[in-house]
């Protein structure tokens, strides 16, 4: 059995499930509270909760998430909504230098249970300061765990996974995906976020991607299919750690591999997964792989601009075609 | 804020001495073996702010928290870390109280709540103010104190969390050591008000400027702030005005300050004036703190041997403690 709902709605109910299943849980962030969620995720949980456990924060990146930290130590299971992955840069230090050092810094003592959620990625004309793909980033660090959901089920399951977990786990959201429908299976367990998902089954080519480019890439596999060309689509979901055996599984089987990220490609996640490519799977390859990244620009204004500087679902299947020798 | 009483008798006096020794004479000998190597990376040394940390953890209680910075064996020592562990941890050996990853730098022992050792210059105040958060929300009436040095004022993370902890009246006490400079850089040179203690007004928070080289002041001046601050009046900000006798680290050639200035705070330490004042007041005898140091002789020593017959993490360990290890 399931249920349709966004992506949106698929957020906002894990967070109320969280919050009533453990009294530890609290949410704290920019606007999370009166004004709703800069998204609405958070719209109504106010009135549900109260303002101690929706707790709308000043905008001191730093400082809350520095706080959201302190009170996981201290026993509680915070959920920090940093408004974007842009504004998470003025939080950068008490991530990376507290948060992912502090189990093993402690030598084992602490651990930082804390989620923190952000929004992330282009496409809506907000211009280079806010347009930003940063999970790749995140994802170079120890101590972290990254997850990106793409679908509306994972958005659903992936939180109760993440505050179980006692290390902190950044959620990395696509602001395209939050008016997304999709369905939602009743048995929430079943999906395992630890491992990356085949969305699409093909022979012919591994489209390997994540978060808001899933959706350019499974567009990408109709068009192809079209064409005679037998795209799989691997979802990562989990980009820190990456799941390897499921991305040599499908290299092995396709044989050719195309990356989709929306980061910028010099030192990115993208080179991360295709280096591991070389490394584990370089004979079962019969062409080199491929990425498609941003272009190495701050993200433009203006609308034309902007989607020629973000991987596009033509570019996709242009892509794969040269990869297949089409 | 209400005034404190403080009886000085001959036990309080000799427990504040002593408590302030350990810290001394544990430190001249963390420079010693830095000489000799067996202490490496930085090491940052407490000596002449002693009467500050001393004072404070007088207030507290055993399930309250400590935050400090990276000049914190003194801290550590004072809120009752074993000196072995803490020894053992600046050898990087794993019997310390970080099991040697951390250093000098990163001292943390959970069963006395101390949450480090913080290296980054303001970054241990927003985790004070979570674990205050934690408290608060939790109905405990525990209470965190962040220790902190003049130089975090000009992060924007000490205004963050001043603002936090004020707006959501958390039990936190702000404990500024300003001791006069962020590393070699004076404080008329890095802030436009150099009287730390009026920031805190701004945040509606409040606020003393304390005598940080007077123990007796220190403790006082904590007792008042953290009985307020347990009857759930929010946090206290305590500016206490001290100076560190030392180079700012074992690098550092001490360029930016005359030895004249050095001399005369050395002048005024507060090991040498308390010890004075309690021996003309008559609440100890030469006797006593003989007997003072043979102790904490015996401590230091003791320390260093259980730090060098400590052993090494094994590398096979190496990537341990990086997460939880059932996901991993």
């Amino acid at each position: 059995m399931s249920r349709t709902m966004t992506y949106r709605e698929a957020m906002r109910e894990a967070i109320r499930e969280a919050m009533n299943a453990d009294e530890k849980v609290f949410l704290m962030g920019e606007d999370v509270g009166h004004y709703g969620g800069c998204y609405a995720v958070s719209k109504g949980l106010l009135d549900e909760f109260g303002p101690d456990r929706i707790r709308d924060t000043p905008l001191s990146e730093s400082g809350f998430t520095g706080a959201g930290i302190g009170a996981a130590l201290g026993g509680m299971r915070p959920i920090v909504e940093i408004m974007t992955c842009n504004f998470a840069l003025l939080a950068l230090d008490q991530i990376m230098n507290t948060a992912a050092t502090m189990r093993h810094m402690s030598g084992g003592q602490y651990h930082v249970p804390v989620v923190i959620r952000m929004a992330t990625g282009a496409g809506r004309q907000l211009a280079a300061q806010h347009s930003h793909s940063l999970e790749g980033w995140f994802a170079h660090i120890p101590g972290l765990r990254v997850l990106a959901p793409a679908t509306v089920a994972d958005a659903r399951a992936m939180l109760a996974r993440a505050l179980e977990d006692p290390d902190p786990v950044l959620i990395f959201e696509n602001a395209l995906l939050y008016n997304r429908e999709g369905d939602v299976p009743d048995d929430l367990a079943a999906i395992d976020i630890d491992h990356a998902s085949i969305r699409r089954e093909g022979s012919d080519i591994s489209l390997i991607t994540y978060g808001g480019s899933l959706w350019k890439c499974m567009d990408a596999a109709e068009e192809l299919a079209g064409i005679g060309v037998s795209a799989e689509v691997l979802d990562l979901r989990t980009l820190r750690p990456l799941d390897d055996a499921a991305i040599m599984a499908s290299v092995a089987k396709t044989r050719r591999a195309l990356i989709v990220d929306e980061g910028w490609r010099s030192g990115s996640l993208s080179a991360e997964i295709m280096s591991r490519i070389i490394e584990q799977g370089f004979w079962t390859l019969d062409t080199p792989p491929m990425r498609l990244c941003s272009a190495e620009v701050p993200i433009p204004y203006a609308k034309h601009m902007e989607e020629a500087a973000l991987p596009q679902v033509s570019g996709i299947v242009d892509a794969a075609r040269k990869l297949v020798g089409g | 804020m209400t005034g404190t009483k403080l009886r000085l008798d001959h036990d309080h006096c000799r427990l504040l001495l002593k408590q302030m020794l350990r810290v001394r004479r544990f430190e001249e000998k963390c420079a010693e073996l830095y000489t000799r190597e067996k202490i490496r990376g930085f090491l940052h040394l407490y000596i002449g702010e002693e009467a500050v940390a001393t004072g404070i953890m007088q207030a507290l209680g055993e399930e309250d928290a400590v935050v400090a910075t990276y000049r914190e064996h003194g801290h550590a020592l004072l809120r009752g870390v074993p000196a072995g562990e803490i020894m053992a941890e600046m050898y990087g050996k794993q019997e310390g109280c970080s099991r040697g990853r951390g250093g000098s730098m990163h001292l943390f022992h959970a069963p006395t709540r101390f949450y480090g050792g913080n290296a980054i210059v303001g970054g241990g105040l927003p985790m004070a103010v979570g674990l205050a958060l934690a408290d608060k929300m939790q109905g405990k009436r525990n209470i965190t104190v962040c220790f902190f040095g003049e130089g975090a004022a000009a992060e924007g993370e000490f205004h963050e969390s001043l603002n936090l902890a004020a707006l959501w009246d958390l039990p936190v006490l702000f404990v500024c050591e300003n001791n006069l400079y962020a590393m070699g850089t004076a404080l008329d040179l890095s802030e436009s008000e150099t009287d730390i203690h009026a920031k805190a007004a701004s945040y509606k928070m409040p606020s003393e400027i304390v005598d940080g080289m007077n123990v007796v002041d220190v403790e006082v001046a904590a007792r008042r702030s953290v009985d307020a601050i347990r009857e759930g009046n929010g946090p206290v900000f305590l500016e206490c005005r001290t100076y560190r006798f030392r180079a700012h680290s074992m690098f550092d050639p001490e360029l930016y300050r005359e030895k004249e200035e050095v001399k005369k705070w050395t002048e005024i330490g507060p090991i040498r004036r308390f010890q004075s004042w309690a021996l003309e007041a008559g609440e100890l005898n030469q006797t006593d703190i003989d007997a003072i140091e043979e102790e904490v002789a015996l401590e230091v020593s003791e320390a260093v041997a259980f730090a060098e017959a400590g052993t090494w993490e094994p590398v096979t360990d190496l990537l341990h403690d990086v997460g939880a290890e059932a996901r991993t």
